[in-house]
C-alpha cells in the first residue's frame, strides 16, 4: 500500500464509526450503513489522490454514500413507500447542504445512538460485544476472533444475527433518554468492561494479556465519557480500566510469568493512565457517584496511590467492599473482600469470611482456592496451603497462572 | 500506540505573541474532537523560552543557562500526549489541526517507546542482555 493510500486510510478510520452511525440511523440497517462505509472508501481512493483529501473528510464521506445509497434506491424503483420516504428525506438532506450542517451538530449523538444500538439488551452480550467491535471499534472480523479466541465464522454469524435483529425489532438507533437511559446504560458499560477484561485477564491461552482489546475497550470509555460526561458509572468505568491497564506492563515477568499486584515493579506502573483515572474517579465522586464501578474505580484508586505494597490503606479497600457488595452482590466480590479483610485484620479474618461464601455458586473457580491457600500459608497451616494452591493450579486455565500457583504450593514444602 | 506530539516554536511564540480568539476556538473545537474520539491524554502550551532554564551536564560539572534560547526551529511550543492506533492515524489527526501559528509552522510527532513494541524476539534478547549485564556486574 502506498503513502497515499495509507493516509486516506487512516483518515476513513477516524471517520469510519460516525460515518456508520449517521447512515445507520438514516437507514435504520446497520449492515448497509457499513456497506455504504466501505463504498464511499473505494470512492476516496479513487478520488482523493487526484484531488487531494478535502477540509472536511467526514461530509464528504458521507455525501459519497448518501449518493451510493440514494443511486441504488432509485434502482429498486422505490415500490414500496417506506422507501419512498427514507429516498425523500435524503434528497432533502442532500440537496439542502443540511446533512453537511446535522453531522456537525449531531455527531456524538449519533455515535452514542450506534453504540447503544450496538449494546442493546436483547442482544447476548458476545454478540454485543462483537457487534460493538466491529461497527465502532472497526476491528475485522478475523481480529475479533482471535482476541477471543475463537474461529472467524462463529464471530462473522453471530455479527449477522445480531444485526438481523435489531433490524427486525426496528431499532431506530437514537439515543434512550432519562429512565430508558439509566435502564439501558449497564448494558453498554458492561460490554465495554467485557471487552477490556477480555483483554486484561485472558480466561484462556498462553498470553496473559491481548492488550489490544484493553486499548480497545479504553478508548470506548473515553469516547463515552466524552459523550456523557455527567453520568458517574461511565466515568466509573473508564477510571477503573485506566487505573488498571496502568499495570498492564508490571503484572508479568521478562519470562512472561504472573506477578501479583503485591509483588509488582510499582516503577512500572503508567503514571499517565494512573493521573487520568484519578481524574475521571475524582469527577465520577463530585456528581455523587457510588455505584459498582465508581466503587471498583475507588478500590483500583487504593493501590494505584501507595507507593509501596506495604502503604496499601487495605482497611478503606476492606470498607469500600463492604459498600460494593451491597451495590453488586456477587461471590467474586465475597471472595475479593474476604481477601482484603485478611490483609486489613489478619488470615483468621479472611478464613472467616471465605467460610460464608457459597462454594456451589463459584464451581471451578480458581481464585477461590488460591485465596484460601494464601490464608492459610500466611496463619502458618502449611499443608492445608499445599493442597488448596494444588486445588487451585488443576483449575486454572491460564498456563502462567498455573505455573505461578504450583509454585506458591512448591513453597509450601520450604 | 502512544505519541507525544510537539508544535515547534516560532519568532512569534518565541515573542510571546498571544493566539488571536479565533485560533483559540478553532484549538478548541480541535482539542475538543480529541477528546471525544478517545484518543486526547494530555498536552499544554508552552511558554516562550525567555522564561525557560536548561542546566547543562558535563561530567561532574552543572551549569545553568537562562532562556531565550537562539534556535528557534528546534524549540517547543506546546505538545499533547495522543493514544492512537498507529503512525497513520497520528499523522492524519496532526493534518486536521489547525496550523498553529500565524506564519508557517511544524508539528512533530514522536513515538514513546512502548513494551508493546517489543515482539517476543526482542524480549528474549533484551532478557538476555539483562542477565548478562547481571552476571558481569556480580563478576566485577
Amino acid at each position: 500500500m502506498d503513502e497515499t493510500q495509507r493516509a486516506i486510510e487512516a483518515t476513513f478510520r477516524i471517520e469510519r464509526a460516525r460515518l456508520i452511525a449517521g447512515l445507520a440511523r438514516m437507514l435504520r440497517d446497520v449492515d448497509r450503513a457499513e456497506e455504504l462505509a466501505q463504498d464511499a472508501l473505494v470512492i476516496a481512493l479513487a478520488q482523493w489522490p487526484k484531488s487531494g483529501v478535502p477540509a472536511n473528510p467526514g461530509a464528504w464521506l458521507m455525501t459519497a454514500a448518501k449518493r451510493r445509497a440514494l443511486d441504488a434506491l432509485r434502482q429498486r424503483k422505490m415500490r414500496e413507500r417506506k422507501h419512498v420516504e427514507i429516498a425523500h428525506t435524503m434528497d432533502e438532506a442532500f440537496d439542502g447542504g443540511a446533512a453537511e450542517a446535522a453531522m456537525d451538530d449531531d455527531l456524538g449523538d449519533e455515535l452514542l445512538g450506534l453504540i447503544f444500538t450496538a449494546c442493546h439488551p436483547m442482544l447476548s452480550r458476545e454478540a454485543r460485544a462483537a457487534l460493538t467491535l466491529r461497527v465502532v471499534g472497526g476491528l475485522t472480523t478475523d481480529e475479533i476472533a482471535r482476541a477471543f479466541l475463537t474461529s472467524e465464522p462463529t464471530i462473522a454469524q453471530r455479527i449477522v444475527r445480531a444485526k438481523k435483529a435489531i433490524a427486525k425489532a426496528g431499532l431506530r438507533f437514537d439515543v434512550p433518554r432519562g429512565t430508558e437511559r439509566a435502564a439501558r446504560l449497564p448494558s453498554v458499560l458492561e460490554v465495554v468492561y467485557l471487552i477490556f477484561n477480555e483483554g486484561y485477564a485472558a480466561t484462556a491461552g498462553d498470553d496473559l494479556v491481548r492488550p489490544g482489546l484493553c486499548l480497545e475497550a479504553q478508548r470506548l470509555g473515553r469516547v463515552l465519557a466524552a459523550l456523557l460526561p455527567e453520568d458517574a458509572e461511565v466515568l466509573g468505568l473508564l477510571a477503573l480500566m485506566e487505573i488498571q491497564a496502568s499495570r498492564l506492563h508490571a503484572r508479568s515477568g521478562p519470562d512472561g510469568a504472573f506477578i501479583p499486584l503485591t509483588e509488582q515493579d510499582r516503577g512500572r506502573w503508567d503514571r499517565l493512565l494512573i493521573h487520568r483515572g484519578l481524574d475521571a474517579l475524582s469527577r465520577a465522586e463530585k456528581i455523587g457517584g457510588s455505584g459498582p464501578y465508581v466503587l471498583q474505580a475507588a478500590l483500583a484508586a487504593c493501590h494505584a496511590i501507595a507507593r509501596r505494597a506495604e502503604d496499601t490503606d487495605w482497611t478503606r479497600i476492606a470498607a469500600l467492599y463492604d459498600r460494593l457488595r451491597g451495590t453488586m452482590p456477587s461471590p467474586v466480590v465475597d471472595l475479593n473482600r474476604a481477601i482484603a479483610h485478611s490483609m486489613a485484620f489478619g488470615p483468621e479474618a479472611g478464613l472467616a469470611l471465605l467460610d460464608d461464601i457459597d462454594a456451589g455458586a463459584l464451581p471451578g473457580y480458581a481464585p477461590l482456592p488460591a485465596a484460601r491457600g494464601d490464608f492459610l500459608f500466611r496463619a502458618g497451616r502449611r499443608g492445608e496451603a499445599r493442597s488448596a494452591f494444588a486445588a487451585a493450579a488443576a483449575l486454572t486455565r491460564n498456563a502462567k497462572e498455573r505455573a505461578f500457583l504450583l509454585a506458591r504450593a512448591e513453597a509450601c514444602l520450604g | 500506540m502512544r505519541v507525544m506530539v510537539f508544535v515547534k516554536a516560532t519568532e512569534d511564540s518565541e515573542k510571546g505573541t498571544p493566539p488571536s480568539t479565533e485560533m483559540l476556538m478553532a484549538m478548541g473545537r480541535f482539542n475538543e474532537e480529541l477528546v471525544k474520539a478517545g484518543i486526547m491524554q494530555g498536552g499544554d502550551g508552552l511558554k516562550p523560552t525567555s522564561a525557560a532554564k536548561r542546566v547543562a551536564f558535563d561530567g561532574p560539572n552543572r551549569t545553568v543557562i537562562d532562556g531565550p534560547f537562539a534556535e528557534t526551529r528546534e524549540l517547543v511550543a506546546g505538545y499533547w500526549i495522543w493514544e492512537v492506533k498507529d503512525m497513520d492515524e497520528a499523522v492524519a489527526w496532526v493534518k486536521r489541526c489547525p496550523n498553529p501559528m500565524p506564519g508557517p509552522s511544524e508539528i512533530e510527532i514522536r513515538p514513546h517507546y512502548e513494551m508493546g513494541d517489543f515482539g517476543d524476539a526482542v524480549t528474549a534478547e533484551v532478557t538476555e542482555l539483562h542477565d548478562r549485564t547481571r552476571a558481569q556486574s556480580k563478576g566485577s
